[in-house]
């Protein structure tokens, strides 16, 4: 007989839910992850590179897990030309399936319970308080009820909508996204390689993250305003039939990323938002996994916290954690992305010239940056606050 | 005709179930919640929708189109 009464439901079982679901099983409240989809870390939707000294913080890192250690970024400019950068602090490409089932077994091994393919179409509310879920299992409409509910279903984020949160994504903010892993013969194993220009990737990049040898992630993200007239999927076909005309294609996936900053409110009477969701998407990078997962872990505690307490107030104090932790970065990472993705290729083309003229021990993503602001000098407080925090 | 009617007069969306890829992205920037994404099966809500097109334009892989004569009830495809 399946319980239909826990602490806390999570919805989506992405490293912020699963994230959000161990940390609050941890302290000993009951805890029920509902994930739509037939298995978790399944379809990856995902460029797959992340920031290792990031990942630390909540798992040890694994061979199982990593594709590939990265040493180098390369910015190559609209004209071609390739700026290198050494990355002393390694990046890490990931096997998304292998990693989220990692971060999964860790909840459940706190004791949280995960369903799969359990897809929630409606909340339970009293009084405007969020006291559990409806879903449909094989078939069947169910419901579980909560005394919270964490909201982790991704850049749909239709949860937090159903509990009267604003949670919709601009337009101006999406970045349209679509990624082959395809044949690479010859592309370096220990380098990350991130295209811009107006024709390749408009208000966006292009990357192509190493996977294996011979095989890589090439992506790019667009802002969905672009596709009014050409969509994702043309620039990818395009950049795919003049770079690779004859790479063999395994897979391609589609994505929706939330670039912008976090939403002001996710809180609301017995439901907390986390993840892209949250729209806690690093605006800059379009990297969500490590920002998912601070929140997953800020929301778990407090969570677990309000339950163990019996205080429901509790949870308010999530988006000021948020905010100090992450949320205040991702504004000023907001602002530089409003001047960076607008600059013209002509602008990318003379910053690839001034910076490869610097000595080649002094080329660094500081460097880079302080040499984008000759162009743009209103950044220039922005970028300041990145590299001195 | 028979047409599906949105908010606003005859629905004017249409979603291509068979090129989706379920990815979210429409979901996401609907104004209206006016989109159901299970886990590979999408349609579109006819009564929230306002043919506003954002999910045309920031489907990732041209699979929403704007159809200006209007979506019908039973669309007229042919499998037989």
């Amino acid at each position: 007989m399946q319980k239909n009464d826990y602490d806390l439901i999570i919805v989506g079982a992405g490293p912020a839910g699963t994230t959000a679901a161990r940390f609050a099983a941890e302290q000993g409240v009951s805890v029920l992850v509902l994930e739509k989809d037939r298995d978790v870390g399944y379809p990856v939707r995902c460029g797959e590179a992340i920031r290792r000294r990031g990942i630390e913080e909540f798992i040890e890192p694994d061979d199982k897990w990593i594709c590939a250690y990265i040493d180098k970024f390369s910015m190559i400019a609209p004209n071609g030309v390739k700026s290198t950068i050494e990355y002393i602090e390694k990046a890490l490409i990931l096997e998304r399936r292998i990693f989220d089932y990692e971060l999964a077994k860790l909840a459940s091994k706190a004791g949280a319970e995960i369903i799969t393919r359990c897809y929630v179409n409606g909340l339970l509310l009293d009084n405007g308080k969020v006291t559990g879920v409806k879903y449909v299992q094989a078939g069947e409409e169910k419901t579980a009820t909560a005394k919270i509910v964490i909201a982790a279903d991704g850049v749909e984020s239709r949860v937090g909508r159903w509990a009267g949160l604003e949670t919709h994504t601009h337009i101006k903010n999406m970045e349209s996204c679509v990624q082959v892993t395809a044949s690479t013969p010859g592309i370096e194993l220990d380098t990350c390689r991130f295209y811009f220009g107006k024709d390749i990737a408009p208000e966006g990049y292009l990357w192509i993250f190493p996977k294996g040898k011979d095989i890589s992630n090439i992506g790019l993200g667009v802002s969905a305003t672009m596709g009014k007239t050409t969509s994702a999927l043309t620039y990818l076909n395009r950049f795919m039939e003049n770079n690779f005309p004859n790479s063999s294609i395994t897979s391609i996936v589609s994505g929706g990323v939330p670039c912008v900053t976090t939403l002001k409110k996710m809180t609301a009477p017995g439901i907390m938002l986390v993840g892209d969701a949250a729209h806690q998407v690093n605006p800059l990078s379009g990297g969500g996994i490590t920002s998912g997962m601070v929140g997953g872990k800020l929301a778990g505690t407090i969570a677990g916290k309000s339950i163990k307490q019996n205080k429901p107030d509790l949870i308010y104090s999530y988006e000021s954690e948020w905010h100090e932790r992450m949320g205040k970065r991702h504004e000023t990472y907001d602002r530089i992305k409003d001047g960076f993705y607008k600059f013209s290729d002509e602008t990318f083309n003379n910053l690839a010239e001034m910076y490869n003229k610097l000595p080649y021990e002094k080329r660094t993503i500081g460097r880079l940056f302080t040499t984008a602001l000759i162009n743009k000098p209103s950044l220039l407080l922005d970028v300041a606050k990145v590299f001195i925090m | 005709m028979n047409y599906r009617m949105s908010k606003k007069g005859k629905l004017l969306i249409e979603i291509l179930p068979d090129k989706c890829d379920f990815c979210g992205c429409c979901v996401g920037v609907c104004p209206e919640d006016a989109i159901e994404l299970k886990e590979v099966a999408i349609e579109i809500i006819d009564d929230r929708c306002t043919n506003c097109s954002k999910c045309v334009w920031a489907c990732p892989i041209d699979v929403i189109k704007f159809n200006k004569e209007g979506v019908l009830k039973s669309p007229a495809t042919s499998y037989i």
